[in-house]
């Protein structure tokens, strides 16, 4: 039977305010346990919440971003169960009347489908803390720095089909986010975690099938790898005559399977109930608008415009626009160099090998974007070539300094003097007796392809600095001229 | 001394007839020789309060000091106090030391109040009595065996039996006005967003107010000036101007129309109280005021959508008591289940577990709109009734409860019973509205309470109409025999 996947995301983004959404706390990551937990973060008797109001202003950006209704009113309500990390007992969020109603985005897979996923709503809530379960001998610790951290939780409807849709979509969101600055994006720090509700159907069936859930999923790798796991078990089940049970699955990316958390009949009755201590907030158009002329130029228009003004690929400009650190540095480096699609190819090639390698972000690179497109200038001008800009690049990024100063305190500046080149041409055909008779046996447009054995001596001889152009035309010159 | 009102007391420390340390020393010995009787106190706080007086008479010698400087009182304790333990009455918070102030128990040590101690209460201010204390039932001073009320219990009895001058008190649903009345003194419940609520332990978080509680009306206006005003860390409290309370107390009341609601004197009203509030009302007459009889059509509503708003914000507030931060934990938990079940099953009492089971089913998934829906849709009804009312008159007077002050134990297997006695009052915690309560005479030897309503932040126009009627009578100033 073919099967049709269907999959709903829910997005938990942290927001990055400098302080907690209901209290004065820092919201920095990394601190030690609890000293990022003020009276209101650890519940103590008496404490109230008062609204973060820089969280709203996020919220409303991002509603903007992805073409959404925003809640001119908006209510924070109780969800209420114990938890350990949960200190009051309830997480403060919102139900009925969230702060972003529908919206859509555009997605596109890397093999090419297109689709538009809406969604349904974001609304605003309080991040718990942290169980830790290790060194305490049997006991838990609480840590409840997190406590308080504002979210935006955004649920879409189920309008992916694949996981590699899924993927595209979260890579959307996360996108946005950090376009609009309203979220670092750090998915191992858990700045961004995945929640998939995933069912099969048989192709053509209306009716959903059962969902299961998929837990905290914190990277775009995992979420394909998940779902695909996830999708091939229920389909399995379903096959083999069993049902899918609707429940929460965790996945375990060390064994790539999912496996039951707790099933729908553990589930809370949360108990909702409009907050008492937090006043509905009220905002209206003049707000919104105010906030729409922040807008920053979203993930999409700038790929449109990459493609446009700097006549990129839509692969290309899709991936240098996604993240905004990046595009703003990718920008720096074309307007430097002159030269849009060179500045592509070195800023998604060289440099996104370097960082993944060294696990570092963008925006610490130790190779600054004009660095780079100072580097690209001397390939531009036949300072140096591309493989010799390879290794300036290198000593750019463990060293500093300018292109200028490495490639000049190195001697790699490339040859250009034709009488030089023609001086090791001659040099290497006069020692290449073999080579030079199987040049001259070879089919005439054959030979093309033979003149990389020639090129590759000069180059030795030269230690890489002789331009491969002009290398190249005296080469096929002088080596015809022995053929005739 | 132990007679003079906080206004006298105040006179007396700045012509230097006493100093505060005197007054604060002869205040605690005191409460060392006689609280016994009346369990007024959970706590003591007699280092903290020397210590907070002599600062108070360096103010006074340097010139600096404001009207509340050096002025001994007792704060109910619910609400937080920076190193001293803030228990609510209960056996949960009985190791809890709070590491920050409530925003009133700052304002008053901003405004050069001295702390006293801690008084007695109804655990987590749930009840009518003070008998859900875990710290045993505070006693009323005009009949040791009857209850003062509550769950301000203990501040009632702090100030009847001159344990303290004045008394911080907070009401969720009579909670001041009621064990005032019982026990002879003056409350006033502000409007809701008139003082902060941070740092006051939470009951019913839309229903809680805290107020004070004195002998007279001008000294509930000293303690108003101090207490109300705008809190960034409340967002429920309102930024309006807050006046000065103690300026208009002795404006006439001449052409003050009054209403009396006919279902406020119903067939469940002691004849005797009523009898007493009807005095009252000619009094006022007296001074030039004009009655008319008023209908709340919906009064009776308002104890069964109390008891399902008040547990339900409860049920959830009280969550945080779980035994993973503070608070009392049980001994050796098997697991996590089992820690929450028995610190918490341990920690409360019956009262409270009773309220939170009624609050916990009222917000369950298949009885919200049964239940909390429409308990809001009866609150907004009650609250209609009063704004049409308070368009055709200035203050609504009737009684603060329908008995005087029931014996100890009398009610304690019969909740709705003990529920009732609030009759009068919870329908002002529904609506927002103030109210007080003042003395207006005696029924076989027990107070009786006058409540008086007024309109959203006429706190003012209450404290006026109320000290006037104390200039024309004297039951404020009637002390339990032996006092």
């Amino acid at each position: 039977m073919e099967w049709e996947v269907v999959i709903g995301l829910e997005i938990h983004v942290q927001l990055s305010t400098k302080t907690k959404i209901f209290s004065g706390a820092s919201t920095a990551f990394g601190a030690a346990p609890n000293t990022q937990a003020c009276a209101v973060d650890l519940a103590l008797p008496g404490t109230l919440p008062v609204f973060n109001e820089n969280a709203l202003r996020m919220a409303v950006m991002f509603g903007l971003a992805v073409n959404a209704e925003i809640g001119k009113r908006s209510v924070f309500e109780r969800k209420n169960y114990f938890y350990p990390d949960l200190p009051k007992g309830y997480q403060t969020t919102q139900l009925a009347e969230p702060i972003v109603g529908p919206g859509f985005v555009d997605i596109e897979t890397d093999d090419g489908v297109q689709r538009r996923v809406r969604i349904h709503h974001a609304h605003l809530e309080e991040d718990a803390g942290k169980s830790l379960h290790e060194d305490f001998h049997g006991m838990s610790g609480i840590d409840l720095n997190r406590a308080g951290t504002p979210l935006i939780e955004i649920v879409s409807e189920p309008d992916m089909r694949s996981a590699k849709e899924a993927a595209a979509y979260a890579r959307k969101i996360h996108a946005i986010v950090t376009t609009l600055g309203i979220c670092d994006g750090n998915m191992a720090e858990g700045s961004m975690r995945c929640d998939c509700n995933v069912s099969v159907r048989p192709k053509g069936e209306e009716k959903l099938g059962t969902r299961t859930e998929l837990k905290n999923i914190n990277s775009f790798r995992f979420i394909e790898r998940a779902i695909d796991s996830e999708v091939a078990r229920q389909i399995d089940l379903i096959e083999d005559g069993g049902s899918v049970v609707q429940e929460t699955r965790l996945y375990d990316p060390e064994r790539n399977e999912t496996r039951s958390m707790r099933s729908k009949e553990d589930a809370n009755d949360y108990r909702y109930f409009p907050c008492p201590d937090l006043l509905p907030v009220v905002i209206d158009d003049s707000y919104i608008e105010a906030i729409r002329t922040t807008l920053p130029e979203l993930p999409d228009a700038r790929r449109d415009r990459f493609m446009n003004e700097y006549s990129l690929s839509e692969y290309d400009a899709g991936v240098l626009s996604a993240y905004r650190p990046q595009a703003d540095y990718y920008e720096q480096v074309a307007g430097a160099c002159g030269d849009a699609k060179l500045a592509a190819n070195w800023v998604m090639g060289e440099l996104a090998k370097y960082l993944n390698q060294h696990d570092t972000d963008i925006t610490q690179s130790p190779v600054s974007a004009a660095q780079l497109g100072g580097l690209l200038l001397r390939i531009k001008d036949n300072t140096i070539s591309g493989n010799i800009a390879k290794k300036v690049f290198e000593l750019m990024w463990s060293e500093g300094g300018s292109a200028d100063e490495i490639i000049e305190a190195q001697g790699l500046k490339q040859v250009t003097d034709t009488g030089e080149i023609e001086k090791i041409v001659d040099e290497v055909i006069a020692r290449s007796d073999k080579q030079v008779e199987q040049y001259k046996a070879a089919e005439p447009e054959k030979r093309g392809k033979m003149l990389g054995f020639f090129m590759g001596q000069v180059m030795k001889a030269t230690g890489g600095k002789a331009n491969p152009g002009a290398v190249n035309g005296i080469l096929k010159q002088k080596l015809d001229a022995l053929c005739d | 001394m132990f007679d003079k009102t906080l206004a006298e007391l105040a006179a007396g420390l700045q012509k230097g007839e006493f100093s505060s340390t005197e007054l604060t020393g002869a205040w605690l010995e005191r409460i060392k020789a006689e609280d016994s009787k009346y369990n007024s106190y959970i706590t003591v706080t007699e280092e903290q309060a020397m210590a907070e007086a002599r600062a108070a008479d360096a103010a006074i010698a340097a010139g600096t000091a404001g009207p509340f400087t050096g002025l001994p009182i007792a704060h109910k304790d619910l609400f937080c106090t920076k190193g001293v333990r803030t228990s609510c009455g209960s056996k949960m918070l009985d190791n809890f030391i709070s590491p920050y102030d409530a925003t009133v128990v700052a304002r008053f040590r901003q405004a050069g109040a001295v702390m006293l101690g801690k008084t007695n209460m109804d655990e987590f201010a749930m009840g009518s009595s003070n008998e859900s204390s875990y710290y045993g039932p505070a006693r009323n001073p005009w009949d040791p065996e009857r209850v003062p009320g509550g769950s301000s219990g203990g501040s009632g009895v702090a100030v009847a039996a001159r344990l303290a001058p004045a008394a911080t008190g907070s009401d969720t649903g009579g909670s001041i006005r009621q064990p005032a009345a019982l026990c002879g003194i003056t409350g006033l419940k502000p409007t809701y967003g008139r003082v902060s609520r941070y740092g006051m332990v939470a009951f019913a978080s839309s229903l809680d107010q805290g107020g004070p509680m004195a002998h007279t009306a001008e000294d509930c206006a000293m303690m108003l000036n101090v207490m109300a005003g705008f809190d960034p860390m409340d967002s429920t409290c309102l930024d309006r101007e807050v006046p000065d309370y103690t300026a208009t107390l002795n404006e006439p009341l001449q052409g003050l129309k009054i209403g009396l609601p006919k279902e406020y004197f119903s067939a469940t009203l002691d004849p005797q109280i009523a009898e007493r509030v009807h005095a009252a009302v000619a009094e006022f007459e007296k001074l030039g005021a004009t009655v008319k009889e008023v209908s709340l059509p919906n009064t009776e509503l308002c104890i069964p959508a109390y008891y399902i708003i008040a547990p339900a914000e409860a049920s959830s507030n009280l969550s945080r008591f779980d035994g993973v931060r503070y608070g009392y934990r049980c001994d050796n938990p098997k697991d996590l289940e089992d820690m929450y079940k028995r610190s918490r099953g341990e920690g409360f009492g019956a009262e409270v577990k009773r309220r939170i089971m009624v609050g916990t089913y009222a917000l369950c998934a298949g009885y919200y709109d049964a239940y909390y829906n429409k308990a809001q849709q009866i609150r907004r009804l009650i609250q209609q009734d009063f704004i049409r009312v308070l368009e055709e008159v200035d203050v609504i007077m009737g009684p603060t409860t329908p008995h005087p002050a029931f014996r100890i134990g009398e009610k304690s297997n019969d909740p709705v019973s003990m529920y009732m006695e609030d009759i009068y009052t919870l329908s002002l915690n529904l609506a927002g509205l103030p109210g007080m309560s003042v003395p207006c005479g005696q029924v076989d030897g027990l107070p009786v309470g006058l409540q008086i309503i007024g309109n959203y932040f006429a706190e003012a126009k209450l404290l006026n109409v109320a000290h006037r009627f104390q200039q024309a009578t004297d039951w404020h100033k009637q002390a339990p025999a032996g006092i």
